[in-house]
């Protein structure tokens, strides 16, 4: 078995005990994305030189006999929109091409802290907006299960490096549902955790009330690993959670015998495929199984989600997009006169058409006669939303549902059609709204093979439960052991095969 | 609610957006689908419910108020499209009398 193919938890023994050395683990990723990436083209910048005169540096104080840190030699791969000092950020946009940041954000400076070592920045759809990576700017990724198909989005890069064995894990971000699809539609294991349970400080904002950072990774144990070395306090976000916080890794109990899971039932309505349901029906029959109890509950308001989302993410995109002046960093239209066509012309010229869409529909719901309207209902509405979820976390430990409606879809399917798109984050973005956390754990494959979602949520700031849980049902299934043929896929350009 | 092409092109006015007259057309059908979804909004009774702005929860977040280094000068003007000196340069903004 090739080093790259490891998983945190059974790589890190290994260099903790200098059987392999740091360089060969990042050596062996790096050949791997030579190999493959021309495919998948997971990644906007690989950082070869970079990554293995960190891998040397690491090696040189192992062997004078420094103790190994928590993620020490493992290869990472981070979501373009987060900045990287010195290497360039783009959040797969032409307006930020050229944007090399001059400082790190917080979750790159812990996770280096920590010996983990990046090897690259991977795709996304365009200022992670978007669920297919279609969007981004630079070029589609594929996903690595069925070349035709997308491999979810925003955070694509970030999960069809991870499957296809591009990274050991990776980070993404999420603000309605951006780590947890394309972790389901890619068969890995994505969690976005409590707002402001992790820094931002770094992470270029989309809708700011709603973004959250989160690890992406081939098991559940890897994720608390990499939640662990996050997570906490960071003065520089301001709405950074402040209290002490547990150790995840040390929740992965197997056990949830006095576990209540809630079923909402709107998240079993219509638009959900038959195979998801399928697997998700069967997922739930596995829960009992272990013991947990299972019960129906409703969410009244969940199904205004989706709407209250668009208004509230759109309206913060509208002003968080207006940093992009052309001014201080990013593309510049040349030939403009004076300051104020220099800016429209700029974000007209370096702006992709979803962008553009949504600081329109942001500008338009924000605006003097239709702000009561529509922003402040939808503030409301999120409040109901975020009350329901409270009310039925009295009654029950976790939530759970399929993460996304359908498997992931052919490209190009729904690129014409901006609404049919934003309908594959239904079941995603009422936890963004509420602040709670939620994970998708791989539950199925489909008759062709594409991989299934669970979403597994929790209380605020309760990621405790939720890792056991889901680690619980992760020991008790496959589904995570499942493998892409990717030799298959690069022959055939088409067609997914498995190999469990 | 539908939105009509001037609409489109009187907000990207206001979002200093320049877009194309197919763009503003294409928008404007575009956002009006999207509005339709939205709209029913309104059919939740939200009577006295609270606009949540952010679930964090937290209010008044301070910090002590210690000098720190932060970027330095000429870090910050690397990626400026263009600069003078130890200033960002933009073209004009006020009118020449």
């Amino acid at each position: 078995m090739k080093l790259n193919e490891l998983r945190a938890h059974e790589l890190l023994p290994m260099i903790e005990r200098q059987e392999v050395t740091v360089e060969e683990a990042v050596t062996e990723t790096l050949d791997r994305i030579a190999a493959i990436d021309g495919i998948i083209k997971a990644y906007i910048t690989v950082t070869g030189e970079r990554a293995l005169q960190r891998a040397k540096e690491a090696d040189a104080r192992l062997r004078k006999g420094e103790p190994p840190r928590p993620l020490e030699g493992l290869s990472v791969a981070i979501k373009d929109n987060i900045c990287t000092k010195g290497v360039r950020t783009t959040g797969a946009s032409r307006y930020l091409e050229d944007f090399i940041p001059p400082y790190d954000a917080t979750v790159v400076e812990r996770l280096e802290d920590a010996g983990a070592i990046v090897v690259g920045k991977t795709n996304m759809d365009e200022f992670a907006m978007g669920s297919s990576t279609e969007n981004s700017a630079m070029f589609p990724t594929k996903n690595p299960w069925n070349l035709k198909r997308v491999p979810g989005g925003s955070s694509g890069g970030s999960a069809a490096c991870v499957i296809a064995e591009e990274a050991v894990f990776s980070l993404g971000s999420d603000t309605g549902g951006s780590i947890r699809q394309p972790a389901s539609f890619c068969g890995i294991v994505g969690l976005k955790p409590s707002y402001g349970l992790v820094s931002r400080y770094g992470l270029i904002g989309y809708a700011s009330s709603m973004d959250q950072i989160g690890p992406m990774a081939r098991d559940v144990k890897d994720c608390a690993l990499i939640l662990q070395a996050i997570a906490g306090y960071d003065q520089r976000d301001s709405q950074s959670y402040p209290n002490e916080l547990p150790d995840y890794t040390g929740c992965l109990i197997p056990d949830i015998r006095n576990i209540t899971v809630g079923v909402p039932k709107e998240f079993l309505d219509e638009g959900l495929s038959k195979t998801v349901k399928d697997a998700f029906m069967k997922a739930l029959e596995k829960l009992e199984e272990l013991g947990a109890k299972v019960v129906e509950v409703s969410l009244p308001h969940v199904r205004h989600a989706l709407a209250a989302y668009y208004v509230i993410s759109s309206a913060e995109a509208s002003s968080n997009l207006a940093r992009l002046d052309g001014v201080r960093y990013g593309y510049r239209a040349a030939g403009c006169e004076d300051s104020a066509s220099m800016m429209a012309v700029s974000r007209g010229e370096g702006l992709g058409p979803e962008v553009k869409r949504r600081i329109v529909l942001g500008t338009y719901v924000l605006s003097e006669e239709n702000h009561k309207k529509y922003f402040n209902e939808a503030l409301k509405v999120r409040s109901l939303i975020s009350q329901d979820f409270q009310e039925v976390f009295e009654m029950c430990d976790c939530l759970m549902g399929p993460t996304s409606p359908t498997v992931a879809f052919e490209a190009g399917e729904k690129t014409r059609n901006p609404l049919e798109m934003y309908l594959s984050d239904v079941y995603t973005v009422p936890p963004n709204l509420a602040g709670i956390p939620g994970i998708s754990v791989p539950c199925g494959f489909d008759e062709e093979g594409m991989p299934i979602g669970l979403q597994i949520m929790a209380g605020q700031y309760d990621e405790a439960t939720l890792l056991r849980v889901a680690y619980a049902f992760e020991q008790a299934t496959d589904f995570h052991k499942g493998r892409p043929d990717t030799q298959k896929g690069a022959h055939e350009s088409a067609g997914g095969g498995r190999s469990v | 609610m539908r939105i009509t092409k001037e609409d489109v092109g009187r907000i990207s006015v206001l979002a200093k957006l320049e877009l194309t007259e197919d763009d503003q057309s294409l928008f404007a059908e575009e956002l009006s689908g999207i509005l339709r979804i939205i709209d029913a909004l309104d059919e939740v009774d939200t009577g006295s419910a609270n606009e949540m702005v952010s679930p964090a929860g937290l209010t008044n977040v301070l910090r002590e108020d210690v000098a720190l280094s932060s970027i330095d000068p000429e870090e910050a003007l690397k990626n400026a499209p263009e600069r003078e000196g130890a200033f960002f340069k933009v073209p004009r903004i006020l009118e020449a009398d």
